[in-house]
């Protein structure tokens, strides 16, 4: 439809920021992924506290808490504590991610299970324009690449120009794209989600309830997602956008040439986050340079942070115990304050060092969340929404895919763990799910199949 | 369910290429392969079982080295529930679910002259393999870590003896009535494995502690 090429120009330019940022997080915030820079200067920080603590304790009689003597050991003790909250968190960390992409790819697969519209054929995006209704088969496989190139392209394009704009500081630029590119996510595309999901069910709405409905669905999403809002709305918006776009995506992409885009993207991910003169990688490094949080609407992010102020003027008065210091932050909790924007826990990395330090770190673990590039959340929705599509009705597909995906998350994560710095989400997850789904499709299905028809069970 | 995942797929691969090279219009043929798929893929089974309590072996092994006090966050005998019922989970569902799908639409059950109890005997047989991958998940851990090969070699041949009952299919007797009594010996076994008793039992029961 014309109506939806033209639209696709800015409705591809979110998607393309969004692709681009995977596994990226906001530097000043000690979160678990990326952003290694900024927790290794705050667990440096925490060391040299420590260390001066340590060396102090001789000459500190009144001191009870220190009873180590050799400063080396206290040093690899605290280490191997610190590894040891990091994989005990990094667990948890994987269980808060492994929800929202969940939840994001249940939302996908029952749209397309139940909404014809979305099944159905009915033109491509500019960005691929070669047509794959060709009588043969290699002529189809070459279009399909082509229009790999153009897309990978363009997104490489969109990427590009996105770095330059944050180097240059054109802050209120990429501020106006974003804001842009999410009102009309917000706006057009729910509007016609609504449309089909009511045309399916039949039910009849009038104008002005449907009006109602989504201006306020849209005006608290701009505003849950650019500027404050409570976490959870904020994260159901971003499951919900991520939704929307990997169902534009099924809908008009063709079917080869949306195989061959996987895994072309997760290639370009890898390039790009690991590459040294790779975009993303330099996206996030100037970032952390800047010490200043990655746009919020481009990231999902699974725990909050607080403020500094009021994590200072509690370390002259924690001597008498944590209790305190818990009272404190559930005091807190009740008024949520914004999450992305400064929050510098690194320097609240300055714990007293008379103090265990283990009870105060692991609020900081706890607060720590784990970010994830919305990109990886629309392209995972978008392989197992095309599984669920064209896998000749069969659920199994489905599932296999949907389970070797967040087994890849789970890969993901624990080497996020080990190496500390910013990781890309898509290739491993990506592989092994293209991997299952073709297995799945040509080899699982007829054993299966045959296998239920008798009645067997294995 | 990632690992019995691979374990279905290898098997399928293996009857597939088999199926592939051979005559398809030769009934018996046809059915023997079928057997010989199903048997292969029980081992097969089994085998991704071993391969996954070697990795959760070292797991704990670097849990252990990590904590504090000696002494991993998870046992080995949680790991093991887990581990089995996600084997369950994932064989009950990819057995059922579409099954599940086409029972949404409309139709009518046996209408050429099959069981009607189709549905019902389904949902039964996946009942009882989901639980009996639970149970014999812990007597294999169970028998891996105290290294009883006996217990290891039960649980194989009563999952084939199970696999091979669904072969009197549609004859319900002979497929339900045997897994279900295996089933309870299996769950008395793992209870008495995991240290229950019949005092704990009824102490439990009587809501006494």
């Amino acid at each position: 439809m014309i109506t939806f090429m033209n639209n696709s120009d800015s409705e591809e330019e979110p998607c393309n920021e969004r692709t681009s940022l995977m596994s990226a997080e906001s530097p000043p915030v000690p979160s678990y992924q990326d952003g290694l820079p900024a927790s290794e200067a705050g667990e440096a920080q925490a060391h040299r506290k420590r260390r001066t603590g340590g060396s102090r304790s001789p000459n500190n009689i009144a001191d009870g808490d220190m009873s180590d003597s050799g400063v080396p050991v206290r040093e690899s003790a605290l280490e191997n504590e610190e590894e040891e909250l990091t994989l005990k968190y990094g667990a948890k960390h994987v269980i808060m991610l492994f929800v929202p992409v969940t939840l994001c790819m249940i939302v996908v697969v029952a749209t397309i299970k139940s909404v014809r519209f979305y099944t159905e054929k009915n033109g491509q995006l500019i960005y691929t324009p070669f047509s794959e209704d060709t009588p043969s088969v290699g002529q189809r496989l070459l279009n399909s690449v082509l229009n790999t190139i153009i897309m990978i392209s363009v997104i490489v394009v969109m990427t590009v120009f996105l770095v330059l704009l944050y180097k240059y500081r054109c802050y209120k630029f990429i501020h106006g794209w974003l804001i842009l590119s999410s009102l009309m996510l917000l706006f057009l595309f729910t509007y016609i989600y609504l449309g089909e999901v009511l045309k399916t069910y039949n039910v009849a709405m009038d104008y002005p309830t449907l009006f109602l409905v989504i201006w306020n669905f849209g005006a608290v999403g701009m505003i849950c997602i650019h500027w404050k809002g409570p976490l959870q709305l904020q994260q159901a918006y971003l499951i919900m956008i991520s939704a929307l776009m990997a169902l534009v995506f099924i809908k008009y992409l063709p079917e080869w040439s949306a195989w061959v885009i996987l895994g072309a993207i997760s290639i370009y991910d890898l390039m790009a986050v690991l590459c040294p003169k790779g975009p993303l990688r330099m996206l996030v490094e100037t970032a952390q340079e800047r010490n200043e949080p990655i746009f919020p609407a481009l990231i999902y992010s699974s725990a909050m942070m607080w403020t500094v102020g009021m994590a200072k003027p509690d370390t002259a008065a924690r001597g008498p115990s944590r209790q305190t210091w818990d009272a404190a932050e559930d005091g807190r909790e009740n008024h949520r304050s914004p999450s992305h924007t400064d929050s510098q826990m690194s320097e609240t990395n300055s714990p007293v060092p008379t103090r265990p330090i283990t009870s105060f770190e692991e609020l900081e673990e706890e607060e720590r969340g784990v970010k994830l590039g919305l990109g990886d959340f629309i392209f995972y929705s978008v392989l197992v929404g095309k599984a669920a599509a064209t896998a000749s009705g069969d659920w199994n597909t489905t599932l296999a895919c949907f389970v070797a995906i967040l087994i890849g998350l789970c890969l993901t994560l624990l080497l996020l763990a080990v190496f500390k710095k910013a990781l890309p989400a898509l290739p491993i997850s990506i592989t092994f799910g293209l991997v299952f789904y073709f297995s799945t499709d040509n080899l699982v299905r007829p054993f299966m199949d045959t296998l239920a028809s008798h009645q067997l069970y294995i | 369910a990632f690992f019995w995942l691979m374990s279905l797929l290898l098997s399928s691969l293996i009857w597939f290429i088999a199926v592939k090279a051979s005559d398809p219009r030769d009934e018996p043929l046809q059915k023997g392969l079928l057997i010989f798929g199903v048997m292969f893929s029980v081992l097969l089974q089994e085998a991704f079982r071993f391969l996954y309590y070697k990795l959760l072996r070292k797991a704990i092994e670097g849990l252990v080295a990590l904590s504090e006090d000696g002494c991993s966050p998870i046992s080995i005998q949680q790991m093991a529930y887990v581990a089995g019922m996600g084997f369950g989970l994932m064989s009950g569902t990819f057995s059922m679910i579409n099954l599940l799908a086409d029972a949404l639409g409309p139709g009518t059950v046996g209408i050429h002259g099959d069981s009607q109890l189709y549905f019902l005997t389904s949902a039964f047989m996946t009942m009882v393999l989901i639980f009996l991958h639970t149970f014999w998940g812990i007597l294999f851990f169970h028998g891996c870590e105290h290294r009883c090969w006996w217990e290891i070699t039960a649980v194989v041949i009563m999952h084939l003896a199970v696999s091979g009952s669904t072969f009197c299919n549609p004859l319900y007797m002979g497929s339900l009535v045997p897994s279900y009594l295996l089933m309870a010996t299996a769950a008395t076994w793992a209870y008495l494995l995991s240290g229950g008793s019949a005092q704990n039992l009824r102490r439990f029961l009587l809501c006494k502690f």
